[in-house]
């Protein structure tokens, strides 16, 4: 393969053709850019993914507060909430993985940069919570991942991802995108249905801003986690039932880089508007910063 | 242009709480450390726009000294650097900043001692960063490759002779940018290549005549 894959067209077109995976010619595109080997990489989404699994299980025990005294109990209140989930038990097991490592991430504790440390928790979440509910092998996890960083690959080659110069869209966004791949990969949906649900994700989160109370990535970041990924969710249920997306995930991810450009400085990372000037934000931030 | 890589996007692993502001901050001082290559009397770091409003909270403070210390992305040490004896051992100020022209992730490390310099860089997303300048001139590091930087008189030839000793190393380049304070002042050459340079090699470029700067930066491990 000589031509190097850049949009999503292209790595459709490329899959069709050659009737592979996505996560098969994401590793051919690797090794054809002749900076990595395809051992390379395996090697290093295992190590990732490792370090995922071991972040959750230190998040699922602690109630170590963050520094800030703001956060860090939420994954213990709905681990123990006696209330039955409506979602069913891998929705809430999600919900509690994605929390688990959120909070590791604001105690300073190890985690994986997913794309970003402050979305941490919503590719592990999704994609360990189904693979232990549906004991899907090790191999297949990594093949999932690699999908996954294929999406935020082919997204980060437009724009940015990180909320100072996109918003919360391109970190949490793309995390969202990257899971639904992950997950609706491992479900065994085809090229096209991994595709749209990527376009279905990110589509429906345009516009988000990044405006953390205080300047720390706590609120609203920490339960976003949850939140974006029982989004990733909701964006495979229906790529799955082969609802597509009417705007090509080529020209959504366009809209997106249009749309970081146009939002103010103010909401994306400075702290300077939203969330983080509200009253409330305010008197927390006399509080903590004094 | 460079494409991003799948391990770009799948890691680092590291230390909470954000990668553009703690990973990316480690990652632009460890890269600073390799271009400034010897211990400072004292460094001052300039945080600009959305570093100078919640790098504080980000941990970007503390980031950008454990960078400076050698320290990687996934040190546990980095939560509490402030009171490593490393830390301890250097003279060290922060100033925050508003400059609307700059990235909103800009940092200058303005090291001062034996030699006085001035590395500028950015942190542009997802742990991934890039050094933009070295004192006056532009410059293009992102850590990814090994990289020969060379300050020297803005001769004829210079770019010529470089380029044939790394040819003798049988080294590929892979991309060289080059920049110039005005015609016949100083200029600058950054070399980023396939593998790895010989000290023979360095040597050579070395001995070439009016050569101010001559530092091999290493790429980032992590």
């Amino acid at each position: 393969m000589d031509q190097v894959i850049t949009t999503f067209r292209q790595l459709y077109y490329v899959c069709k053709a050659s009737n592979k995976k996505i996560y098969e010619v994401a590793l051919d595109n690797e090794v054809a850019k002749g900076e990595y080997s395809e051992y390379t990489v395996r090697l290093q989404a295992k190590k990732s993914l490792d370090a995922m699994k071991e972040a959750i299980k230190i998040g699922l025990k602690s109630t170590e507060k963050s520094p800030s005294g703001m956060s860090g109990d939420d994954c213990n209140k709905l681990q123990k909430s006696i209330c039955s989930s409506i979602l069913g038990d891998t929705a809430r097991k999600i919900m509690i993985y994605a929390l688990a490592t959120s909070e590791q991430n604001l105690r300073m504790g190890t985690i994986v940069a997913c794309p970003t440390a402050g979305s941490c928790g919503i590719v592990p979440s999704v994609l360990i919570a189904f693979a232990e509910d549906n004991n899907i092998p090790e191999g297949e996890q990594i093949n999932a991942l690699i999908t996954a960083g294929e999406v935020g690959r082919l997204v980060s080659n437009k724009m940015a991802l990180a909320g100072a110069v996109g918003g919360c869209q391109a970190e949490c966004g793309v995390a969202a995108a990257m899971a639904t791949a992950a997950l609706t990969q491992m479900r065994g949906g085809s090229v096209k249905q991994v595709i749209n649900a990527v376009a279905l994700a990110l589509k429906n989160i345009l516009g988000l801003t990044c405006d953390p109370v205080c300047g720390l990535v706590e609120i609203p970041c920490v339960k976003r986690n949850p939140f974006l990924a029982i989004h990733a969710v909701t964006a495979s249920e229906l790529a799955m039932a082969d609802i597509i997306s009417k705007i090509p995930i080529d020209e959504v991810v366009d809209a997106m880089e249009q749309t970081g450009k146009l939002m103010s400085p103010l909401l994306k990372e400075s702290s300077q508007g939203g969330l983080a000037k509200t009253k409330t934000a305010i008197a927390l931030e006399k509080n903590i910063l004094k | 242009m460079r494409q991003s890589s799948i391990i770009d996007i799948i890691s680092p692993i590291m230390a909470g709480p954000s990668s553009s502001h703690t990973a990316g901050a480690v990652r632009l001082g460890l890269l600073a450390r390799n271009v400034y290559n010897t211990k400072p009397d004292k460094i001052t770091f300039k945080l600009y726009n959305s570093y100078a409003h919640t790098g504080k909270g980000h941990g970007t403070d503390k980031g950008l000294l454990a960078g400076i210390l050698g320290f990687s992305v996934d040190d546990v040490r980095i939560k509490n650097v402030f009171d490593t004896p490393e830390a301890q051992e250097l003279n060290y100020s922060f100033e925050f900043l508003d400059d609307f022209n700059r990235h909103p992730n800009a940092v200058d490390f303005i090291f001062e001692g034996g030699l006085n310099m001035t590395v500028s860089g950015d942190s542009i997303g997802a742990g991934e960063i890039l050094l933009t300048k070295i004192n006056n001139f532009s410059v293009n590091l992102d850590g990814k490759y090994n990289t020969l930087l060379v300050v020297y008189e803005d001769v004829p030839g210079v770019i010529s002779a470089v380029t044939h000793i790394i040819q003798e190393d049988n080294v590929n380049i892979a991309s060289l940018h080059c920049d110039r304070s005005g015609k016949g002042k100083d200029a600058s050459m950054c070399i980023c290549v396939d593998g790895e340079l010989s000290k023979k090699c360095l040597n050579a470029v070395s001995d070439l005549k009016k050569m101010y700067i001559v530092r091999y930066i290493k790429k980032l491990e992590s």
